[in-house]
């Protein structure tokens, strides 16, 4: 019920009645959208739609952002390294500052 | 789909898992609050991905769910006149009523639409100015500025023929309430995302501390899931309890303004009857008094119908997380989305409807076959 995916705006203009309205590509399926709660979208954004309304301007840095953490989790093969230095580490001599 | 696609990547979700299997130390139980996410959940079968110790258990999150059988049968009363069109989503018109159900009321000549926006009915108005047109507005605060707009253009553009029937509902007073049971299992959340979108997530703070447990709002794909539960059970093993934001492409701490600006003018919060669950104070929304011309429940004079519920469904128990679907002696037998007994089979979104989609009935069937085939 809470459904809501992210579409391309594509044009935006104000109706007869004076709503703020778009069309929006949904993956190659194009749909009327009001955008009258997301003032600050222009054309070429990425907006999240549930029935027919934007709800939130999609936060390309933040999906990129959140993609990165993911992506850069550790391996599966790095799993066996420790996170705190080997014995033989703390021998090694190091600068003191 | 951008912004869809990869948030479903096989080789990421491997990453995740094994990140919280080296993260869980002890057994937790969590709970998916949205419909949504659980019908993501058993559709990618996440919960059987997560070690064993993790429980993912299953939330109220599901707006045609909890929706009470006196709303709906309010709704088939409404519908049933003979000036009236009745709108809805496609998801309500199977919910059956103490007598039918929607599409049952439709073959037998009223006059019942879906759409796919609230907005829609204003324009069907438009066309039939003899006749009442009647929207059936249900769903969480994701789907509340869609409903609020549709009353507020009525007003504006002076369309007189257009009423809503209100069954709103809210999550964090419904959050609450769970925890706040003396058969409460839930240490963590997996919070809406989408009624964030719209809340923003200022109001989980307090939930968090008081019950000292972990919400961390949530996304809908299986990736989002993972991560949301990577991120829980972090703060469960040191233990933390504070919101925290997976979702952040969409969701923003103060949530879209300009919608809540829009719901505050329209809506009041009420207390609402929750289907399975009961009663629970101010958590719901009906409309402003000085919006009642567009109220249909008190145009219409329904009030006073009163409903009983099957006495085997353990619906109530399975919404609050402390019971599983194939806890049921109905679940797959007398209860299924073509009848279903109660509110967590009446829609896809439901715990039970989902678990039946993705065939979980049969396994379990399948299962005591083999248990019984086995040799002592």
């Amino acid at each position: 019920m809470c459904l809501a995916i992210p579409g391309k705006v594509l044009e935006i203009e104000t109706n007869n009645e004076g709503v703020r309205m778009g069309r929006a590509n949904f993956g190659g399926i194009v749909k009327q959208v009001c955008l009258e709660y997301t003032p600050d979208v222009v054309r070429g954004d990425y907006v999240l739609v549930h029935v027919g309304f934007a709800l939130s301007k999609v936060d390309e840095e933040e999906a990129a952002r959140t993609y990165q953490l993911l992506a850069d989790m550790k391996q599966l093969g790095e799993l066996d390294v420790p996170d705190h230095p080997a014995p033989a580490a703390l021998e090694e001599p190091h600068e003191i500052p | 789909m951008k912004f869809l696609d990869e948030y479903r990547s096989e080789p990421l979700a491997k990453k995740i898992l094994e990140e919280i299997r080296r993260t869980v130390t002890r057994p937790w139980v969590l709970m998916e609050v949205c419909g949504g996410q659980t019908h993501s959940i058993v559709k990618y079968g996440i919960d059987r991905l997560l070690p064993e110790t993790v429980e993912l258990v299953h939330g109220p999150g599901c707006p045609v769910c909890v929706t009470s059988l006196e709303m709906i049968d309010k709704a088939h009363a409404i519908a049933r006149q003979p000036d009236v069109i009745f709108c809805s989503f496609g998801d309500m018109l199977r919910v059956p009523g103490s007598e039918a159900d929607l599409l049952v009321l439709k073959s037998r000549g009223a006059d019942i639409r879906i759409v796919y926006s609230p907005i829609d009915c204003l324009k069907i108005a438009r066309e039939n100015p003899d006749k009442k047109v009647v929207f059936f507005a249900i769903g969480f605060e994701t789907t509340a500025p869609a409903n609020a707009m549709s009353v507020w253009q009525a007003r504006q553009q002076g369309i007189k023929n257009f009423s809503i029937l209100v069954s709103h509902v809210l999550v964090p007073p419904a959050m609450a309430a769970i925890l706040q049971s003396p058969l409460n299992r839930v240490q963590g959340f997996l919070g809406p995302g989408h009624v964030c979108t719209v809340m923003g997530y200022s109001e989980y703070e307090p939930i968090a501390s008081r019950f000292h447990v972990p919400i961390v709002i949530t996304g809908f794909e299986p990736l989002d899931l993972l991560q949301g539960t990577l991120m829980t059970l972090r703060q469960l093993e040191e233990g933390r309890a504070i919101v925290e934001n997976q979702y952040p492409r969409v969701v923003k701490r103060e949530g879209n303004r300009v919608a809540q600006e829009l719901v505050n003018k329209v809506f009041e919060v009420c207390d609402r009857k929750w289907r399975g669950v009961g009663s629970i104070p101010q958590s719901g929304y009906r409309l402003r008094p000085e919006l009642r011309d567009y109220d249909a429940e008190s145009l219409f004079n329904v009030e006073g119908i009163t409903t009983a519920e099957s006495t085997i469904c353990i619906s109530g128990l399975v919404l609050r997380g402390v019971k599983k679907p194939h806890d049921c002696p109905a679940f797959g037998k007398q209860c299924t989305p073509d009848h279903p007994l109660g509110a967590t089979m009446v829609s896809a979104e439901g715990a039970c409807a989902a678990y039946y989609a993705y065939g979980r009935h049969l396994q379990l069937k399948h299962e005591a076959v083999t248990a019984a085939a086995a040799p002592a």
